[in-house]
């Protein structure tokens, strides 16, 4: 791009000015986000470690969140985690995928469908924090205490906006003509629809429900006061539910040196799983486009 | 030849015609998914309203001029965080949009063609780090380095006396307003850079290529061809990273320090509105503190509403974001 020498000196001066600019914008964002990288991989992989330096350390993986000085994991919260990211994902996809339909198939230009669109963009970005004030508002106050129910509830809500949106976007992608096609074999439109719109459009459906997940799976402060947190491996949904992103916050932010340790290998834990969900909803969605 | 009768055609088709019948079924039932969601929004809405009105009621218009914060007399005020949100989110922006135009530029018009795929997606990847872990290592790696090269020299070469000075008092140990925006600033940057990425590569090549062609230098293509093409949607991008960085809790929460009323300094601590909801919500006993905390979501939400609000607008739909 720079083959061509201009004749001025001013636009010599201002294009050398601005592309150094922009190789040093460059050069200053990616070496802070691969400080970050690097010092996340660095001090979170040795709680996968034996302190000692001796082999694969599973107790992560194996045991609870332990007392300030004595051996532990982050069994609870990986399990809490887990149970909450599943529950909120079930819900979240089925009321994501037919509102997302219907703003595709029924709406299209209508004025509510222009509302609920838009609106549905405002949540979609909305601060998580008040999410999770709203759930402590009509379930844990209500109810009268933190519940991993609750924390579902606060995660499900920031998944269906993700997941209207990219249903919608991907079933609008699918080409008239085959909506026609079905028409004109006589099936009615649900099973138009279902059996082959949502067909021809699963790869992305899947895509965008996995970046969903992704990103919910990192969201610390709508739980902060729905599941709240438990010290204990707990399967009952109705009482606070430990969860790593919490369990997180809290170690990182105590004085002892074990909890910040398990704290920096949960976060390399979750880090280490959205990247690994978004990459593998990335290839699904260029596998789609390819097919 | 066979002659079709039209009553034959139909008894043909008996389960199709037998099928039809759910479609309003089914369409009442989407109908209401869709509806459902809006009704998540306006319960959000509502239920922010109430909880916070006894301390609307209580505090009157004083509630947003008073940047008073003290649970023990129960007197609340939300001007300090109110003003901690705005200027963290306002300062990030600062740093980060130049920074994120400069990697945006560099992915389009700079990088050595086999780079651009693999850090433009890593870029994008970057976009999705969940938040703690930039508030993690804004605390135990970002804080001491910026106490010591940043924040130290300055404040011992500081005249006395002077607006400097004033600006920047406060603990050195790394945290404060100045670096909650910095680790905000990166927080936004791979999803603002992402963000106008794509928008550049919506130019059509032969715009830009028309442009070196006459005989433009890229810094010419890009300030009077790139950007006035991409201009609607940029502002769109901006928006929705403020929209992020005003919104934000845990990267902040674990850097700003955490103390009430109106920041002082650059290096001072501070708090914003989701940080004090983040920090306080859990432990509220008093009905007034809580309704206080509610009442600040309610002006975290008209804040955030109108700022996505004007980024759909300009935004539009065709960057998909």
């Amino acid at each position: 791009m720079t083959a061509f020498a201009p004749q001025r000196l001013s636009r010599r001066i201002a294009e050398l000015v601005f592309l150094a600019f922009c190789w040093a914008a460059a050069a200053i964002a990616l070496m802070a986000l691969a400080a970050i990288m690097w010092s996340l991989v660095t001090k979170g992989i040795g709680g996968f470690f034996r302190p000692d330096g001796g082999g694969l350390d599973l107790r992560i993986f194996t045991m609870s969140t332990p007392a300030p000085g004595s051996e532990g994991g982050l069994l609870n919260a990986i399990m809490g985690s887990l149970m909450m990211c599943a529950l909120a994902m079930v819900g979240a996809v089925f009321v994501g995928i037919l509102a997302g339909t219907w703003l595709s198939e029924f709406a299209r230009e209508s004025q509510y469908g222009k509302v609920v669109r838009f609106l549905n963009d405002v949540l979609l970005s909305a601060p998580s924090i008040l999410v999770g004030l709203f759930v402590y508002g009509i379930l844990v106050a209500p109810l009268g205490g933190f519940s991993g129910l609750a924390g579902a509830v606060a995660l499900g809500m920031i998944a269906a906006p993700v997941i209207t949106r990219t249903t919608e976007d991907v079933l609008r992608l699918q080409p008239t003509a085959l909506r026609e096609a079905s028409v004109a074999l006589g099936a009615p439109v649900w099973r138009t629809i279902l059996a082959v719109i949502w067909k021809s459009a699963q790869g992305g459906m899947l895509t965008g429900a996995l970046l969903a997940f992704a990103r919910i799976s990192g969201e610390t402060a709508p739980l902060l006061f729905t599941a709240l947190n438990n010290q204990f491996l707990s399967l009952d949904m109705t009482k606070p539910t430990a969860n790593l992103p919490v369990v997180i916050f809290n170690f990182a932010l105590s004085a002892y040196d074990d909890w910040r340790r398990l704290a920096w290998a949960g976060a390399l834990l979750i880090a280490a799983t959205v990247l690994t969900v978004t990459i593998i909803a990335r290839l699904l969605a260029r596998e789609t486009r390819r097919s | 030849m066979i002659a079709v009768v039209p009553g034959e055609l139909v008894a043909s088709t008996p389960r199709a015609a037998r099928g039809t019948g759910l479609d309003r079924a089914f369409e009442i039932l989407c109908f209401s998914a869709a509806t459902f969601l809006l009704a998540a929004l306006g319960g959000l809405i509502v239920s922010l309203a109430i909880g916070g009105w006894p301390a609307f009621a209580n505090f009157g218009v004083g509630f947003f001029f008073s940047a008073e914060w003290d649970p023990v007399r129960e007197i609340y005020g939300a001007a300090g965080a109110v003003t901690g949100t705005l200027v963290t989110a306002t300062v990030a922006l600062l740093i980060s949009l130049p920074l994120a135009l400069g990697v945006a530029i560099f992915l389009v018009e700079l990088c050595p063609t086999p780079l651009r795929r693999p850090i433009g997606t890593a870029v994008e990847l970057l976009a999705g780090i969940p938040s703690i872990v930039y508030g993690m290592w804004g605390l135990f790696v970002f804080a001491p380095w910026f106490s010591k090269h940043v924040q130290m020299p300055i404040m011992m070469s500081a005249k006395p006396g002077t607006l400097w000075e004033t600006l920047t008092t406060g603990v050195p140990n790394g945290s404060g307003i100045l670096s909650a925006s910095i680790i905000l600033a990166i927080m936004i940057l791979p999803f603002m850079a992402a963000t106008l990425r794509e928008l550049f590569l919506t130019i059509p090549p032969q715009v830009r290529e028309s442009a070196y062609g006459l005989g433009s230098t890229t810094f010419e293509v890009i300030r009077n061809v790139s950007l006035p093409y991409i201009r609607t949607g940029a502002i769109g991008a901006v928006m929705l990273g403020l929209g992020r960085a005003l919104g934000e809790t845990m990267a902040v929460t674990f850097i700003i320090g955490n103390s009430h009323g109106f920041p002082t300094s650059m290096f001072a601590s501070g708090s914003t509105i989701a940080s004090t909801i983040a920090n306080e919500f859990a432990e509220a006993t008093g009905v007034l503190h809580t309704s206080s905390l509610i009442a600040l979501g309610l002006v975290l939400f008209v804040i955030t509403f109108i700022v996505l609000a004007l980024a759909r607008v300009f935004i539009g739909r065709q960057a998909n974001l």
